[in-house]
């Protein structure tokens, strides 16, 4: 099986774990994006370094786009997106949805749902709830 | 080296909201701990079964060139703890500065309704 199939295997898989398995729901919240969006700027930067530097090599046979088999990536195209092969982005994005899903799972089952998050350091009169 | 200065700068990175915007996430470690355990399971099969039949390689000049059992370099292993441990951060961090439900609340609480008093 190639990495496009597994991605796209493991893409439906933490999306079904979300919604029917674990029951987090997470794919239904503004938060859960918002922070995707971030991470996914940060991945498109630290998984560009990875791979257009070659830290990472791809089989030509095993990606859509083009491999590192006989040249080196393109910043774009040759079914790359800075660098990164299409297959690592969803690879981040089924990683990221299925750990924050167990973690949410565990919080909801009452393992350490506290200390509570927040509020920021710079939000002045609100007191720290400890 | 490449690989692991990466994996430094996604500490600091993400590192900072736990100061910063009080996430607290080391401070709930067994749930921190579990929530990484389970959660790169799959994807360490995953990267071993994938290193072994060659879907992707790793340049020896760029990494440490410690290498655990199956093939697979200590760096891989720590991109899934480390990058799981950021996404948790960024979450929290955003719950941090928006406030809203995320679905582990006590009261069981969804979007559509209203947010706890804060008493």
């Amino acid at each position: 099986m190639s990495y496009t199939m597994i991605t796209l295997v493991a893409v439906i898989s933490a999306v079904a774990a979300d919604i029917w398995l674990l029951r987090t729901r997470l794919l239904l919240r503004v938060d859960f994006w918002l922070a995707y969006a971030i991470m996914f700027v940060f991945q498109l930067l630290t998984n560009g370094v990875l791979t257009g530097r070659e830290v990472v090599r791809y089989a030509d046979d095993a990606i859509v786009g083009v491999g590192n088999d006989v040249a080196s990536p393109e910043f774009i195209g040759g079914g790359r997106l800075f660098y990164a092969p299409i297959e690592d982005l969803m690879f981040g994005f089924a990683l990221i949805l299925w750990v924050l899903g167990i973690w949410v799972w565990l919080g909801r089952r009452g393992l350490q749902r506290t200390p509570v998050s927040g509020p920021p350091r710079w939000r002045k009169g609100v007191e720290p709830a400890e | 080296m490449t690989y692991l200065l990466v994996l430094a700068f996604i500490i600091v990175g993400s590192g900072w909201l736990e100061w910063g915007l009080r996430t607290r996430v080391l401070r709930r470690s067994r749930r921190l701990l579990l929530a990484l355990a389970i959660g790169s399971v799959p994807f360490v099969l995953w990267d071993i079964y994938a290193i072994s039949v060659g879907h992707w390689s790793f340049d020896e000049s760029q990494v440490t060139g410690v290498v655990l059992p199956l093939q697979l370099p200590l760096e891989e292993i720590l991109f899934f703890i480390i990058v799981g441990f950021a996404a948790i951060l960024t979450l929290e961090a955003v719950r941090s500065v928006r406030g809203r439900p995320i679905g582990d609340e006590a009261a069981n609480l969804t979007a559509a309704e209203p947010e706890e008093p804060v008493t």
